[in-house]
C-alpha cells in the first residue's frame, strides 16, 4: 500500500509537469494549427537557461526561477516574431516542417554551448519539504513540482476563463475569421500563444531536470512524451492536455515500479496506439457542435 | 452631399488572388448617422465590398486595386482589418460565425478587443437591453444557439465595440419573419439611439428599404442604380425584381431569365 502511495505522487507529480507541457502545444496548436516539433527543445532550452543563472551567473533559486521563466515567456516571443510570423498564411505543412528545423537548430546550440553531458543540480531545496509518512519518503523535488503544476494550471485556467486577454486567445482559436472582425490582434494571440508555451515547456523542463538531471537529449525527447498526452486528451483541449500528462505520469510510474523500468517509457506510446484506435478525438478532444 | 459624409468608395476595383475580378468601378458614399443599403442578387459581390470597407479582404488574398475607400478623410484602402476596427468600422459577417465553444457573455466580450483598457460591464448591460434573450442564455455555449439568438449574438458582439460604421451582412438570413421584423427594429434603434451609421447589405429588399435612408443596387460587380429608399420603392424595375411585385401581380423570382436581361438595360 506505501508503496503504491509513493508511486501516485511520483506519479502524479511527473504527471503534471508532462501536462503543463503538453499544455503548451496545445496552445500553439488550437491558435495556429500549427503542430510544434520544437517542443521537447523548449524544455531543454528552459532547463538550460536555468543551469546557466545558477551556475554562470550565480544567482539564488529563487531568483533565478522567475528569471528563467521570465527568459523562456521572450524567447517564445521572439520565436514567434523571427520564424513563424513571415509564414502566417503560408501552408501549414511548412511552418510545421519550420518548427522541425527550429527543433534541431536549437539542439545544435545547446550542444554546442553544453556538449551532450549530464548536468546534476545541487540539492537546493530545503530538506524540510519533504513529506515523511510511515515508510513513504517524498522528496522535496516532487513536492515542489506538484506545488508549482498545481499553482500554474490554477492560474491559466482563470487566465483563460476570466481575463480578457485569455478569452481574446480562446476566439482566435475558436473562429479566426470572427475574431478579425471585431479586430483582435490575431498575430498578436499567436505571438502571445508561443510566449505561453515557451514559458509552461520550459517550466516543466526545469522542474524535470532538478528530478532527472539536465541533458540536451533526455530532455528533447521528452519533447515527443507530449504527443501521446495530447492524443490522449485530446489535441484541442487544453484541460485535456492537463489530465492526458497526469495519466501518463501514473501509467509510466507504475509501470516501472510494478512491471520493470524498460517497459516504463513504451507504455505512454502503446496507450497513445490504443486510444487511437477506440477513442480518435483523444479522451477530451472537442466534439463538433454540429447545430449551427 | 459633401458634408456630413462618413465613407466614401470612388471606383473601386477588388480583385482575389491577383487574377479574380470581383468589383470593377463601385462608388457609393455613405452619410453620417444614415443607414444605407446595400441590395443585389447573390455573387453581385456586396460582401465583397463589405469586406474592402473592413479590410478583411486582405485575409482571403483580396485587394483592392484601383480607386480609393475615404473614411472621414482618410484613405483606409488595404489598411489591415486591426487598424480599420481600431477607427471604428465593424463588420458583421454573413452567416453569423459565433465563437461556438465560448459563452454568450464570452461572446460579447470579445467585442471589447479594439477598446482601450477592454471595459465591458457597463456594456453588457446596453446589449442586454437591446437583446434581452441573450441575457437569459448569458452562460450558455454560443453554439448551442437558435439562429435568432445567434444573430443578436453577433450584433450585439459588434455593438460592444462602440462601432461609428456598422457594416451588416444580410442579418435577415434564414430567421423566421417574426424574428427578422424584431431584428430589423432593432437595427433601427441602434442607428437611432447610439447614432451608429449603417450599411446594410440584404435579400430581403422590402424590409431593408423600409428602413433604410438610401440604396444602391448591385450587379455583377458594379453599382446599377442607387437612389432614397422612397424613390427605390417606387422604381418599376425594383418592384419587379427584387421586392417581388411583377408587373403582372405574380411574384418573379431572380433567377428569371428575363430578369436578367432586363438587368443587363442597366449596366
Ligand atoms: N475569396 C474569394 N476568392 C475568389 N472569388 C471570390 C472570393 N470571394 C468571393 N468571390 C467571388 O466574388 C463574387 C462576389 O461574391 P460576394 O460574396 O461578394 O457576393 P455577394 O453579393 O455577397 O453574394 P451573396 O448574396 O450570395 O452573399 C462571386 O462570384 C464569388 O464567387
Ligand atoms: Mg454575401
Amino acid at each position: 500500500m506505501e508503496f503504491f502511495i509513493q508511486l501516485l505522487v511520483n506519479g502524479l507529480s511527473i504527471g503534471f509537469l508532462y501536462g503543463l507541457a503538453a499544455m503548451g502545444f496545445v496552445m500553439i496548436f488550437k491558435s495556429s494549427s500549427v503542430l510544434n516539433f520544437a517542443h521537447g527543445e523548449l524544455m531543454a532550452l528552459g532547463a538550460f537557461i536555468f543551469l546557466a543563472m545558477i551556475t554562470w551567473a550565480g544567482l539564488p533559486v529563487y531568483l533565478a526561477f522567475p528569471l528563467a521563466l521570465a527568459g523562456c515567456f521572450v524567447l517564445g516571443f521572439v520565436v514567434e516574431r523571427l520564424f513563424l510570423r513571415p509564414l502566417i498564411g503560408e501552408p501549414l505543412i511548412y511552418v510545421i516542417m519550420l518548427t522541425v528545423g527550429l527543433a534541431s537548430i536549437f539542439k545544435g546550440i545547446m550542444l554546442f554551448i553544453w556538449g551532450g553531458n549530464l548536468y546534476t543540480f545541487p540539492d537546493f531545496l530545503p530538506a524540510g519539504l519533504a513529506i515523511h509518512w510511515k515508510s513513504i519518503n517524498i522528496p522535496p523535488v516532487y513536492v515542489v513540482s506538484i506545488a508549482i503544476g498545481l499553482t500554474f494550471l490554477i492560474l491559466f485556467g482563470l487566465f483563460f476563463k476570466y481575463s480578457s486577454q485569455g478569452i481574446y486567445m480562446r476566439s482566435v482559436a475558436d473562429n479566426q475569421p470572427a475574431a478579425l472582425s471585431l479586430g483582435v490582434h490575431v498575430r498578436k494571440v499567436f505571438a502571445l500563444s508561443w510566449a505561453i508555451a515557451a514559458l509552461v515547456a520550459g517550466m516543466s523542463g526545469i522542474v524535470l531536470g532538478i528530478i532527472n538531471g539536465i541533458n540536451v537529449h533526455d530532455l528533447s525527447s521528452l519533447g515527443l512524451k507530449v504527443f501521446p498526452v495530447v492524443i490522449l486528451g485530446g489535441l484541442d483541449s487544453i484541460g485535456g492536455a492537463v489530465i492526458g500528462g497526469i495519466i501518463i505520469g501514473l501509467l509510466e510510474t507504475f509501470t516501472g515500479g510494478y512491471l520493470s523500468t524498460s517497459l516504463r517509457d513504451v507504455v505512454p506510446y502503446m496507450a497513445l496506439v490504443f486510444i487511437l484506435m477506440v477513442k480518435p478525438y483523444g479522451l477530451f478532444g472537442l466534439v463538433e457542435i454540429e447545430r449551427v | 452631399m459633401a458634408d456630413g459624409v462618413l465613407l466614401q468608395l470612388n471606383n473601386i476595383s477588388v480583385v482575389y488572388s491577383d487574377v479574380i475580378q470581383v468589383l470593377k468601378g463601385v462608388s457609393l458614399s455613405v452619410g453620417e448617422n444614415h443607414i444605407v443599403s446595400l441590395l443585389g442578387s447573390n455573387g453581385a459581390g456586396k460582401t465583397t465590398t463589405l469586406k474592402a470597407i473592413s479590410g478583411l479582404l486582405k485575409t482571403e488574398n483580396g485587394k483592392v486595386t484601383d480607386g480609393d475607400i475615404v473614411y472621414r478623410g482618410k484613405s483606409i484602402q488595404n489598411s489591415p482589418p486591426e487598424t480599420i476596427t481600431r477607427q471604428g468600422i465593424i463588420q458583421v459577417l454573413e452567416g453569423r460565425q459565433p465563437f461556438k465553444y465560448l459563452t454568450i457573455e464570452e461572446n460579447l466580450r470579445v467585442g471589447t478587443a479594439t477598446r482601450w483598457g477592454k471595459p465591458y460591464k457597463k456594456d453588457l448591460a446596453l446589449i442586454y437591453d437591446y437583446f434581452p434573450p441573450l441575457k437569459e442564455r448569458r452562460k450558455a455555449l454560443a453554439g448551442y444557439c437558435s439562429g435568432g439568438e445567434l444573430q443578436m449574438l453577433v450584433m450585439g458582439r459588434a455593438l460592444m465595440a462602440h462601432p461609428q460604421l456598422l457594416l451588416l451582412d444580410e442579418p435577415s438570413l434564414g430567421l423566421a419573419p417574426l424574428v427578422v421584423m424584431e431584428i430589423f427594429r432593432i437595427i433601427e434603434r441602434i442607428n437611432k439611439e447610439q447614432g451608429t451609421t449603417i450599411i446594410l447589405v440584404e435579400q430581403n429588399a422590402s424590409m431593408a428599404l423600409k428602413i433604410a435612408n438610401y440604396g444602391y443596387i448591385m450587379e455583377n460587380g458594379k453599382i446599377v442604380m442607387e437612389g432614397s429608399s422612397a424613390d427605390l420603392k417606387e422604381n418599376p424595375d425594383i418592384k419587379e425584381f427584387y421586392l417581388g411585385m411583377g408587373a403582372s401581380g405574380d411574384a418573379k423570382s431572380y433567377r428569371d431569365v428575363k430578369s436578367y436581361k432586363r438587368r443587363k438595360r442597366w449596366l
